[in-house]
């Protein structure tokens, strides 16, 4: 049975999606997810012993190839995007240390 | 504007006999555009002098020898979740609401290289997380057929540009049902191609185990036409496969005598509405009356696939999304330090469906739950693909309907996702087995509303797909959506407000021909 979401286990969450949610939201949050895990608890019923867990659907080997750069230099183009810009070919962003 | 009406097949034949150009059809479609979009609002980009530069490019191409295929020339409207270089690429949300790809989607590329001339990039539910395309961050999609109506999602504005005329066809991308839904809802044919017979690079990721991309068009062969455009290995997606059986209109017109069809018991069961049920067992009958063997059986684990679907999709979804965080592109808040910027740039850039399903895929992958939630959901998805495995070694086709209603009313659907998330019983299968799909009409409900027939195929069985769908078709031809005129879309305006306003936190930046006009 899904258990009860407590605020801690929101918080928690909130942490882990990088998500900055207002009490209201956090509330929210937690009677939508008791309700889904309630609903996915449903598949407690199906007999999956002995099971492996499917990830990928064909038999498909890992894929490799020469290092070699077949694109040309698209930096500038990719770079035009960047929200804070750009310095010394890093892409700027707010400081992380003091 | 008799031709808004052909397929696009018809529409490329009739170009390349000189019958009339790229531009006269792109100008056509930009017209229609100008009279619908104030209503259905099924784009979020429009560049008119681009789509005109375009078409002159290919007529000349056409002119030239170089652009001799079935579609060239053919105007297109493309899912905005599929990049396309230069030209702003949003997923219908504020997080990247003035993101431009430095690149293409391998899909959109070869369409261009088919003489496709790209009209624009079509409004769809946030991240394509959504049965409506109301969790959209640029306005809610009408649909075409009924304008107090969703036009289903998340391929919605994909759907309501080609039944409402102002495209000939269209990609979508289908994760759990959003091309197939829509289509159902507007009267079209939507097509899920197998998992990896269609390259998903350039497509903005959700669930990537399932995304593919796919075609929207208003005839079943249009649909193979396009997707033999579009199939095909590349390199830069190591899921296509390469396969050599993509002539998919070579099918169109093969006898379908003796072709094992099975219906599930399980999808005529509750929730289901009783006119879509009796439309599709009147389709089961058509395609009887077509050569095919029908009958009844067991699939069994139906009531299981919702739930394992949005555990695997959720998780994937909180992976995936988690590039979105103001440093490479898109939306950027201020904030107090790095970690701070992240958080307050995902809360403000993504909408309340995409958070619940980050939120429920961060929950399911941490530690302590992994095993029971996310690890269960992949066990339970070996055993419907087993399922699926047992049934194709008795049957060639599946046959349902594609979803247990026809499309509800605008406003009705996003308080209660998880009622939501039920109507996507019948489509989600396919999704998690891999499985090739499509939905072809086969009806109206009393309220004159589409009602859509799902076939669903053993992997690369997309020729298998397409005979029947097309036998079908042409056993019972379905109408053409009535088309909008400029008194319905001054009309329909004053009682779009309502639900426009739910959904603008983006301000909508397409320009139409008309507002290009004035603005001179």
């Amino acid at each position: 049975m899904a258990e009860r979401i407590t605020g801690e286990m929101i918080e928690y969450v909130g942490i882990l999606a990088k998500l900055a949610l207002s009490e209201e939201e956090k509330a929210q949050a937690g009677r939508d997810m008791e309700r889904m895990l309630g609903y996915i608890d449903l598949l407690n019923e199906v007999d999956t012993e002995g099971v492996d867990p499917m990830t990928h659907l064909f038999s498909v080997a890992n894929v490799f190839r020469e290092d070699v750069v077949t694109n040309g230099d698209g930096s500038e183009a990719v770079w035009a995007g960047a929200p804070g810009g750009v310095k010394e070919g890093g892409l700027k962003a707010p400081r992380t240390l003091e | 504007m008799e031709c808004l009406r052909w397929t696009a097949l018809e529409l490329g034949r009739r170009i390349r006999a000189g019958e009339l150009t790229a531009v006269e059809a792109a100008q056509a479609a930009l017209r229609q555009i100008d009279v619908c979009e104030p209503v259905l609002n099924s784009f979020i980009t429009i560049d008119p002098e681009r789509v005109l530069e375009q078409a002159r490019a290919v007529q000349r191409g056409i002119e030239e020898g170089r652009f001799g295929g079935a579609l060239s020339g053919a105007p297109v409207a493309i899912k905005d979740n599929l990049c396309t270089r230069g030209q702003r690429t949003t997923c219908a949300s504020r997080i990247l609401g003035d993101f431009t790809p430095a690149y293409e989607a391998e899909a959109v590329a070869r369409l261009r290289r088919a003489g496709a001339v790209i009209l624009g990039k079509t409004n769809m539910d946030e991240f394509a997380m959504g049965s409506t395309t109301e969790t959209s961050a640029f306005g809610a999609t009408r649909n075409p057929w009924s304008l107090g109506r969703v036009p289903g999602g998340s391929s919605g504005g994909s759907c309501s540009a080609v039944a409402g005329g102002e495209a000939f066809y269209a990609l979508g991308s289908d994760t759990g049902g959003s091309i197939r839904q829509p289509a159902s809802f507007c009267g079209l044919v939507g097509l899920k191609p197998t998992y990896g017979r269609v390259s998903r690079y350039g497509l903005v990721a959700y669930a990537s185990s399932m995304d593919q991309v796919g075609p929207i068009a208003r005839s079943v062969a249009d649909c193979a036409a396009v997707l033999e455009v579009i199939a095909g290995h590349d390199p830069r997606d190591s899921t296509s496969l390469a396969r050599g059986d993509t002539d998919f209109t070579a099918v169109l017109g093969r006898d379908i005598k003796g072709m094992r069809i099975g219906i599930p018991r399980g999808y005529f069961g509750e929730g289901l509405d009783a006119e879509v049920g009796a439309a599709v067992r009147a389709a089961a009958q058509g395609l009887a009356a077509c050569g095919a063997v029908v009958e009844e059986f067991e699939l069994g684990l139906t009531a299981y696939a919702v739930p394992t679907y949005y555990t695997i999709a959720s998780a994937e979804a909180s992976s995936n999304l988690a590039r979105f965080d103001g440093v490479k592109y898109g939306y950027r808040a201020s904030g107090e330090g790095l970690h701070d910027m992240y958080k307050r740039t995902r809360s403000q850039g993504f909408g309340p469906e995409v958070k619940r399903r980050i939120m429920l895929g961060s929950f399911v992958l941490s530690s302590g739950y992994y095993d029971a939630y996310y690890l269960k959901a992949l066990r339970t998805k070996a055993r419907i693909k087993q399922a699926f495995d047992a049934a194709f070694v008795r049957y060639d086709l599946l046959l349902g309907p594609t979803a247990p209603t026809t499309a509800p009313a605008l406003g009705e659907s996003l308080g209660d996702p998880l009622r939501m998330y039920l109507g996507d019983i019948y489509t989600i299968g396919a999704n998690l087995a891999g499985l090739p799909a499509i939905s072809v009409p086969c009806g109206l409900d009393s309220g004159g509303l589409p009602i859509g027939l799902q076939l669903t195929a053993d992997c690369f069985q997309e020729k298998k797909l397409l005979a029947a769908a097309y036998a079908y078709e042409q056993s019972r031809p379905f109408p053409l959506c009535p088309m909008l005129t400029a008194e319905a879309g001054a009309g329909g305006e004053a009682a779009d407000a309502e639900t426009r306003g739910q959904g603008t936190a983006c301000e909508r930046k397409y320009i139409c021909p008309e507002q290009m006009r004035r603005e001179g």
